[in-house]
């Protein structure tokens, strides 16, 4: 992932700077003059492929040359890929997993290539004498679209889930090839030459200049659903992520059981609640009550109790919209947003300045404006470090101060000077600061692994020198001897180094979740404005 | 701070009006800020449990194998006419799939097809070659035709996309005719596309 990977860094670091095309546009540059013109188009293809590029008539009309844009928000989701595939994984099982991964890696793809790449490794992963059956992947892929996690990839760039009648047709004609050529499910998919042929089969006019695989085994099937491409829905995707970080703000503020309550609500609520709405679709207590997992055993006046609870809660993840049907209950979205984005502003002073630096900030988002002596006496610190600390998060523009002018002239010693804190700038700040930080990380990885390249590649060919005398069956007299070749204070560093960029690799996810919910309530302020 | 007595700050305003005396100013900065400066507190430590440890495990497969994929394009790669014997072992040991890969033409704009800049690209060199009279000779003219018709003929197939050699139907392998090294890259120059 080089190419992309050193693309990503740039964009993550300058993210301010200048238009992001121009960006792309200078890395495709630095790869070689002479094959500038062929890289550059190899690269819009690449891009347009994952669905990070699109393109379309430009500035001068129709008639005019194609203009290209590449959305930087498209490419910056590439970080949260790990996140995808384990909630595939964990709401799908393993062939959902491996759908998701195939997908992401190739932007788009049809069902027939998808469904023969999954049944391919899911048969490499078993023992020999078993084959997948292709229904388990084609049943994986049917949900996963109809839940929406899957979309149809068209050029519009806001395309809705359309197309879905014609799609089913396509779905359930190529369903009907399977039943009707049973002896796909019983092939055995060993050999990369069957693979090569198989790509032959999908595009017939791709002649590859190597051939190397041995005469077909099967006949090309012409499936029934060529041009017709799925991608990823990560918008789905990102519902579900906040609805799950909804769900566990509830249940480490309050308990299970109210989390419980909110995911059975946001479940309900799920179909008929519109995109990015501010809250759910109300529903009734008495929904509610039958809708409830029957694990958990709550009685209906429990239940009411628990909501009550919910609805006075100063977080004010639920609200009371009616009395009908013993209580119209709603989720408030944005609002619940805004508090998780407020908590993470908190715990980020917190522990970059203390925790009495923190009680200001916190003194000031609720106080809205205040001034320097009322900025001591409320937060009950201490004029001069009080001052200090005030000073500190000024300089780190966590804090502005407002000028409030009693004459005309601004004079400073008829000023009243106010102390702020804005929630959406100081967002958006932290975000920037987030993406920067990714972007650092991301950097010291290909450092640490540069630095070490030479002691990688040389664990590598010994790794395979290994596994090829294991195969070919030597002594251990022999290995010993092949290990010895790597010394002592080689493996610690190559430990070390391993240590490291598994802990590198780990914030960076982690980052990621904090951009996550910084994103998502930067946008859900756009949206209801 | 317009003052000069011996390094006194003096205000042009009542400072007290914000609260701060004399004796509390911060220190004066001496110069920038240090790169790294020292941490008073530090991080907290990563999030650990058997999902953080399985996303990592998965963002690094990810990375691994998208870099065998034929999206990952690498800058130098040098084409060469006859295919080393090492090669066929590197890919399969590197598990890199077939570096071609042919992108679905009907969702592309046409410009992205390598084989009609090249028709562009003679085309419009043609006429220049002809004013200029820079190589006329038969020979890079009949090659030129031979190309012209041959990419016409393929455009129509959907050819391979490599753009650095471009099939011809015929068993003479590009640096048959010996064009110079300055032929491809020539022709950059004089392209009236707009450079990025």
């Amino acid at each position: 992932m080089t190419a992309q990977e050193v693309r990503l860094c740039a964009l993550l670091l300058q993210e301010h700077f200048g238009e992001v095309v121009e960006k792309v546009g200078t890395h495709l540059l630095r790869s070689g003059a002479l094959n500038l013109r062929a890289l550059v188009k190899k690269s819009l293809c690449v891009l347009v492929q994952h669905g990070m590029c699109t393109f379309g008539p430009g500035r001068r009309g129709p008639a005019g040359p194609l203009e290209y844009r590449v959305s930087c928000e498209r490419i910056l989701y590439m970080l949260r890929y790990p996140r995808y595939i384990y909630t595939a994984k964990s709401l799908y099982g393993d062939t959902g997993e491996l759908v998701m991964e195939e997908i992401l890696q190739r932007g788009q793809m049809t069902m027939s290539n998808t469904v023969r790449t999954v049944a391919d490794r899911l048969t490499q992963n078993m023992e020999d004498g078993q084959s997948t059956d292709y229904n388990d992947v084609v049943t994986a892929f049917s949900r996963l679209v109809e839940t929406h996690f899957l979309q149809r990839f068209s050029e519009v760039p806001e395309s809705p889930v359309g197309g879905k009648g014609g799609v089913q047709m396509k779905m359930v004609t190529w369903v009907q090839e399977l039943q009707r050529k049973p002896n796909w499910s019983t092939q055995r998919w060993e050999s990369r030459a069957v693979h090569t042929h198989l790509c032959e089969c999908i595009y017939p006019q791709h002649q590859p200049l190597r051939c190397n695989s041995t005469p077909p085994a099967l006949s090309p099937q012409a499936c029934g659903d060529e041009g017709i491409y799925w991608q990823v829905n990560v918008e789905r995707f990102h519902l579900h992520f906040r609805h799950q970080a909804i769900i566990s703000a509830v249940a480490s503020k309050l308990d299970q059981t109210s989390s419980e309550i909110v995911r059975t609500m946001l479940r309900m609520s799920e179909v008929t609640t519109p995109a990015n709405a501010a809250y759910t679709q109300a529903v009734s207590a008495n929904e509610i009550f039958r809708a409830v997992p029957p694990s958990y055993n709550i009685s209906r006046p429990i239940l009411d109790q628990y909501l009550t609870l919910l609805v006075d809660d100063p977080m004010e993840f639920v609200g009371k919209a009616g009395d009908s049907g013993g209580g119209m209950y709603v989720v408030n979205l944005h609002r619940a947003l805004a508090n998780l984005a407020r908590a993470t502003l908190e715990s980020v002073v917190q522990e970059r300045f203390g925790s009495r630096s923190a009680r200001i900030f916190r003194l000031l988002l609720r106080k809205r404006h205040l001034e320097q002596k009322q900025v001591e006496d409320f937060a009950m610190i201490p004029a001069k470090e009080a001052k200090d600390m005030l000073y500190t998060l000024l300089s780190e523009n966590l804090v502005q101060l407002q000028e409030i002018p009693k004459t005309p002239d601004h004079a400073p010693s008829r000023t009243f000077y106010l102390y702020t804190v804005n929630q959406l700038p100081t967002a958006r700040l932290l975000l920037q600061n987030c993406y920067k930080a990714v972007g650092n990380l991301i950097d010291r990885r290909l450092f640490e692994t540069k630095e070490n390249k030479r002691h990688l590649e040389k664990s590598q060919r010994i790794e395979a020198i290994l596994g090829s005398l294991q195969a070919s069956g030597a002594e251990p007299a022999q290995l010993a001897e092949v290990e010895e070749m790597i010394t002592a204070p080689e493996r610690q560093q190559l430990e070390a180094l391993r240590h490291h960029i598994n802990k590198l690799d780990s914030s960076e996810n982690q980052v990621d979740e904090t951009i996550f919910l910084l994103e998502s309530y930067i946008k859900s302020t756009s949206c209801s404005r | 701070m317009a003052g000069k007595g011996r390094g006194v700050a003096a205000f042009t305003f009542n400072i007290e009006a914000l609260g701060i005396t004399r004796g509390s100013m911060p220190e004066t900065q001496q110069g920038p800020r240090a790169l790294f400066p020292q941490a008073e507190f530090k991080p907290v430590p990563l999030k650990t449990g058997e999902d953080e440890d399985y996303m990592l495990a998965l963002k690094q497969e990810i990375r691994g194998r998208m870099k065998g994929l034929p999206f990952n394009i690498k800058p130098h790669s040098a084409k060469r006419n006859v295919e080393r014997y090492k090669e066929k072992y590197t890919r399969e040991c590197n598990q890199i799939e077939d570096e071609e890969w042919t992108p679905d033409w009907n969702r592309l704009p046409v410009e992205l097809m390598p084989q009609n800049k090249a028709i562009r690209k003679r085309s419009s060199k043609f006429p220049e070659l002809e004013k200029r009279g820079e190589k006329s000779d038969d020979e890079k003219e009949e090659k030129t035709q031979k190309k012209e018709d041959d990419n016409e003929e393929e455009a129509v197939e959907g050819e391979e996309y490599d753009e650095e050699e471009l099939e011809e139907e015929n068993d003479y392998i590009e640096s048959y005719f010996e064009d110079g090294d300055d032929f491809a890259a020539g022709s950059d120059d004089n392209m009236d596309e707009a450079t990025y």
